[in-house]
């Protein structure tokens, strides 16, 4: 049973049929899924969501699917972790980390939208899925194409890690590098999307695709309890999933499963890439592209589509955002490693850095529930931190160097010396 | 300066079903000028009631967003090539 009840332009609010399309052919806006709310309102309890599997597809009313979702079933209900450790270092009581270093299959928050995008494919009669990726949506469009039988076309642009490029080609998708950045590769795309009829989640199943975002969302309402955190710090890249993650709270209040607080949703950049930061800290709507440079190349979009809804979204909820340079970043992925055993790629660092400047500002406060938006796994990113960690000592296998060693390090006298 | 434009699905209802038109022009705005023109009512679907092109609208020439260059008013040279793209993509 479907609660969608068409597309709707959200500029203009032109409504069309249920089909792949993105665009509103009129003012050229996003289209995004209308839902019948007051239907789902009646259909949806806490009780229903929580007997169902651990799954994304827990909350499936309110994702724009018709029939039995075929992909992802073991995709989303990553945990939220509390973190104990790291808040004592920040001073902050209740510090979640929504981590989805652990989705399934391929470690990153874009098993979400892939899993609902690949589905909609299906139901439109699709054979063929592609994107355009910087990697972690390669990666998942790949994995989960395979699953679903059907053929993956992948675009990259030049420099992405090798571990994504492999990571791609593994499933058996058809791996294309384009010489230039992800906005090249993105502008061709959308030709071939037009010219070759292919399913391009990214592009045109982009309304279905971005809809799959605010299951991070719903999860982290079901997981603190069915409440809503004070504030949430999430990455922007490209725009989907903040503007999704403040669409996922709102839902949840407009259909009755919880109630307050007023969340706060704050925005990260990384400085090298931070077009949204930079208007919302001039206090502009027009975003100015920028060419990327940074190392968080999973966030390195320099002309985000949906970043005026981040801008909107975040002054809406009272929230704000910052950037963090490259050694900020990294300075933050070491700190999430050593305090919480979470290793996130430089995304998840420019957002933890971030969360700490806010910390700083008096934005966030001691007694408030902070939950820090880690979206994608480090061991993808390797190169981003080989560089600014300790080499390994390296010893011959006798007792009498690691003694040497060990008084080296300073670690003082071994603890139970054998009598 | 003549020119060959790759025009967008959402646009096509205007170049009677064609994916690339020929236009002429000095700049971006010469162009649209005359793809104006040629395809009547298509300047409006590029352009807001400022005359600026619209947020959701790129244009591409030779490849460069033309937000980088002088915008509008961004030189055109014969043969070059310009490309009109929906903005709504990506998410990597």
């Amino acid at each position: 049973m479907s609660y969608i009840t068409s597309l709707k332009c959200k500029e203009c609010g032109q409504e069309y049929p249920v089909a792949p399309l993105h665009v509103c052919e009129t003012c050229f806006g996003p289209l995004e899924v209308n839902y019948d709310y007051a239907k789902i309102r009646a259909a949806l309890t806490r009780a229903k969501i929580e007997a169902r599997p651990h799954n994304l597809w827990r909350y499936r009313e309110l994702l724009p699917v018709d029939g039995e979702p075929e992909v992802g079933p073991n995709s989303g209900f990553t945990p939220l972790v509390h973190c104990r450790r790291l808040g004592a270092e920040l001073g902050l009581k209740s510090l979640y980390v929504k981590d989805d270093t652990v989705n399934h299959p391929t470690l990153s928050y874009k098993d979400r939208v892939v899993s609902v995008a690949i589905t909609k494919a299906r139901e439109f009669g699709f054979t063929t899925v592609s994107c355009a990726s910087t990697g972690n949506l390669a990666t998942a469009v790949a994995a989960h194409a395979a699953r679903a039988g059907l053929k993956g076309f992948i675009f990259m642009p030049e420099g992405v890690e090798a571990g994504k490029i492999v990571g791609s080609t593994i499933y058996g998708a058809q791996v294309i590098i384009i010489r230039g950045n992800y906005d090249d590769v993105n502008r061709l795309c959308s030709e071939i999307a037009d010219k070759y009829g292919w399913a391009f989640v990214n592009i045109n199943l982009r309304p279905y695709y971005t809809e799959g975002a605010k299951t991070f969302g719903f999860e982290i309402a079901e997981q603190l309890g069915w409440k809503l955190p004070d504030h949430i710090v999430v990455p922007t890249a490209g725009g989907t999933i903040l503007p999704k993650v403040a669409k996922a709270f709102k839902e949840l209040k407009d259909v009755g499963l919880v109630k307050g607080p007023n969340f706060k949703i704050h925005s990260a950049q990384a400085a090298g890439s931070a077009p949204v930061i930079h208007a919302l800290h001039k206090g502009v709507d027009l975003i100015t592209p920028v060419k990327p440079d940074t190392i968080a190349k999973s966030i390195a979009i320099g002309n985000p589509a949906d970043g005026f809804y981040v801008l909107r979204a975040v002054r809406e909820s009272g929230g704000w955002g910052d950037s963090a340079t490259d050694p900020e970043i990294v300075d933050a992925i070491k700190l999430l490693a050593r305090t919480e055993g979470i290793f996130a790629e430089p995304a998840g660092g420019t957002t933890l850095a971030v969360a700490l400047k806010l910390i700083n500002q008096g934005r966030i406060k001691p007694d408030e529930t902070v939950v820090v938006s880690i979206t994608g796994n480090g061991y993808k990113t390797l190169e981003a931190v080989s560089s600014a960690i300790e080499r390994p000592f390296v010893i011959d296998a006798r007792l009498r160097e690691f003694d040497t060693l060990f008084e080296r390090l300073g670690e003082g006298k071994p603890a139970a010396a054998s009598a | 300066m003549a020119v060959r434009v790759r025009v967008p699905t959402p646009l096509r209802r205007f170049t009677g079903g064609e994916g690339e038109v020929p236009a002429d022009g000095a700049s971006i705005r010469q162009v649209i000028e005359d793809l104006e023109k040629r395809h009547a009512g298509i300047r409006e679907r590029l352009l807001d009631d400022k005359g600026e092109i619209r947020r959701f609208v790129n244009i591409y020439l030779n490849g460069d967003d033309v937000r980088f260059l002088e915008s509008l008013n961004s030189k055109v040279k014969d043969g070059d090539d310009i490309s009109i793209v929906p903005a709504i993509a990506g998410g990597r």
